[in-house]
């Protein structure tokens, strides 16, 4: 528990629901692949679900739009919908545009 | 099942329909809902929508064994089930039966942040599991514009619905989707009307204060349909959708009479009363007996031990039993022998065919041979007076369906003409009775006269109208050289006629002794004239007779004389 605790402080647990091999799901998994490492390297956790395979998670997670970015970790918990190619809003959305907008601007 | 197997075999002639079960409503539709096609229902915020697609869902699940999904955006699914039991849908236990599928979709706006292209696949692959998984049939989703106030990208959103309204057809599930209506369209996005194929707008307007709610197709491809707003009531047996008409003009006739109750009314009928089945409209001004007759109509009903249900609209059973006694009219027995029924309620109470609905229900389980409104007029305060024509043309159809006598009271005002008034159902009923006043020599009577009877001799006759301690009783106006006169009037006429008769049959009377006198006194003469008469003849007799007697005397004297003078000529003739 206590490790577990430790970790989730700062480890970026997401979980990203696709569909199959859609466009939409095909852009917004090397997206967001492309993201983490860029930001979030050996801080993350990320987990690839084909909602295909395990429709009963859609009722669940409330899934509508996908494909679907859900940070659990950490708090608070949010939800970032679409392929992933807006960076500025991704980050936004998990929580890292304060601190890294100027390092983006750099890196571009 | 047979609905299924029937509609199956008309495939090739017409559009398959799936019954909704919602009272009316199929019939203004011939059949439902399109069969395996998106119908759109929209209206305002609390015009019925949900519930629409709800009833839908339960009565496929429990009456068509066709499973259903409702997709709810905006109450929760135990919300859901909590909200519509009190219209008697267990929707629980049906959930566990497997015959229906709540999914309640949920987008929290903070949560979610949009970070490009998407499609709403969630949604689709939700759905289809949930139609899958019971084999649903039909499909609800409401609202789906919720997304839209939940999702930014509205290019996306609107390519998506028109995706998912494609998918459901070729799922081949019935499905209904609810709009809020907006603004200058049905729909707020104004896209949902266009790819559905039936689209019924629900209406919730308030009159006077008082709401009715209407429903009307507006759009049902490949398929004929009411045009009409039909009113439609939510109460607690779900939605009732009342077609305006019913379309047939066939209903069975009785050519049995009833008592009217007061026997003279009944001789005016032709000696019988009214037919049994038939709508009767007592109209007059106000205070002129129109309870009076309804009351006595309806003890005459429980007198035959026939069951009644009176509508009160005016005054409280109460008040209207206590005032009846004064007349002679012993309702309270009735009452208590349970064959007289009375629903008192203020017309104000709500609309129009919320009660409709009241006296067709209360008929429905009362079963009565007949029953009393009063007054109509009452009802004016609710709806227009088209509405209230279209309320009881469908009460009258309703009632004559059933072979029950109805009595409407309705009030006229003197400043109105009386025959264009009555909210204009004068044209739909049978019998028509006419109480006015009668205003003449410093008083006002009543008077009343029948103004149509179908089907039967009635008399053509004013007649007045008289209310005492022993009831109602028609009496036949006075018609003199002055013209009809009611009233003291006529009991003064009546009076004066006395006395002329017995000063009449008086001095009959005196002419007679009269004349009798005269008539001794003639016989006297007579008698004293043949008397004298007999004396001269006596006296006439006897000169006759002593001529007679002389003449025989002088005769035996002459005989006497030759005889002697034959004597002497001989002794002559001897000598």
């Amino acid at each position: 528990m206590k490790k577990q605790e430790s970790v989730a402080v700062d480890e970026y647990v997401l979980t990203l629901f696709v569909t199959g091999a859609s466009p939409n799901s095909v852009r917004a998994i090397a997206n967001i692949k492309r993201i983490c490492e860029l930001y979030l390297a050996g801080n993350y956790n990320l987990e690839i679900i084909d909602v295909y395979q395990q429709p009963l998670l859609a009722e669940k997670q409330q899934l509508i739009a996908l494909p679907m970015l859900l940070k659990s970790s950490p708090l608070p918990q949010t939800r970032l919908i679409g392929d992933m190619s807006d960076t500025q809003k991704v980050l936004k959305g998990l929580g890292k545009n304060n601190e890294t907008t100027d390092g983006i601007e750099e890196n571009l | 099942m047979a609905t299924a197997l029937s509609t199956k075999k008309d495939t090739k002639i017409r559009l398959q329909k799936s019954p909704t079960g919602i009272a009316g409503l199929d019939e203004i539709t011939e059949g439902g809902l399109p069969k395996g096609r998106p119908t759109l229902i929209c209206g305002e915020a609390g015009a019925g929508k949900t519930l629409f697609g709800i009833e839908f869902i339960v009565k496929g699940a429990t009456q068509f064994n066709e499973p259903g999904v409702f997709v709810a955006f905006e109450e929760k699914s135990d919300e859901l089930a909590a909200n519509v039991a009190s219209l008697g849908f267990d929707l629980k236990k049906l959930v566990q039966e497997k015959k229906v599928r709540l999914d309640y979709v949920h987008i929290e706006r903070s949560e979610i942040e949009e970070t490009g292209e998407y499609d709403l696949d969630g949604l689709f692959i939700r759905l289809g599991y949930a139609i899958d998984a019971i084999k649903a049939k039909r499909v609800v989703l409401d609202t789906l514009e919720n997304l839209f106030s939940s999702l930014s990208n509205e290019a996306i959103l609107r390519a998506e619905l028109r995706r998912l309204f494609e998918w459901l057809k070729t799922k081949g599930v019935t499905a209904i989707v609810t709009g809020e209506k907006g603004s200058n369209q049905l729909t707020r996005q104004g896209l949902e009307e266009y790819v559905s194929d039936c689209v019924i707008l629900l209406d919730h307007r308030v009159q006077n204060q008082i709401s009715t709610r209407r429903l009307r197709v507006i759009k049902y491809r490949g398929s004929m349909h009411g045009t009409n707003e039909y009113p439609f009531l939510i109460d607690n047996n779900g939605i009732s959708v009342l077609p305006v008409t019913s379309l047939t003009l066939e209903n069975k006739v009785s050519s049995q009479r009833v008592s009217t109750g007061i026997p003279s009314l009944d001789n005016m009928l032709g000696g019988q009363g009214f037919f049994k089945g038939s709508s009767i409209l007592v109209s007059g001004t106000a205070g002129t007996g129109k309870t009076s007759i309804a009351a006595h109509f309806a003890n005459a009903a429980c007198m035959r031990r026939e069951r009644c249900i009176y509508f009160a609209f005016e005054e409280s059973p109460e008040q209207i039993i206590r005032n009846m006694k004064s007349i002679n009219v012993n309702l309270e027995k009735h009452v208590k022998s349970g064959l007289l029924k009375f629903h008192a309620s203020r017309p104000t109470l709500y609309g129009l065919e919320m009660h409709l609905l009241v006296i067709y229900k209360m008929i429905q389980e009362f079963k009565p041979t007949t029953v009393i409104l009063d007054p109509i007029t009452n009802l004016v305060t609710v709806g227009t007076v088209s509405d209230i024509k279209s309320m009881l043309m469908r009460l009258i159809d309703y009632l004559q369906k059933e072979q029950i006598t109805v009595l409407f009271t309705a009030l006229t005002l003197n400043t109105i003409i009386n025959e264009n008034t009555d909210e204009g159902v004068s044209s739909l009923v049978d019998a028509w009775l006419l109480v006015r006043d009668i205003e003449f020599n410093g008083e006002r009577n009543r008077g009343m006269y029948i103004m149509k009877s179908r089907g039967m001799k009635h008399s053509n006759q004013v007649r007045e109208f008289v209310i005492n301690d022993n009831g109602l009783e028609l009496v036949d106006v006075f018609l003199g050289p002055e013209g009809v006169l009611t009233g003291s009037a006529r009991v003064a006429h009546q009076l004066m006629e006395k006395t002329e008769n017995a000063l009449k049959a008086f001095s009959l009377n005196r002419k007679d002794r009269e004349i009798e006198r005269k008539s001794s006194m003639l016989e006297a003469k007579i008698s004293g004239l043949r008397s004298e008469f007999e004396s001269v003849k006596d006296e006439l007799n006897r000169i006759y007779q002593e001529e007679e007697l002389k003449q025989e005397v002088l005769n035996q004297n002459r005989e006497a004389m030759i005889n002697l003078r034959k004597e002497k000529v001989q002794q002559s003739t001897k000598k």
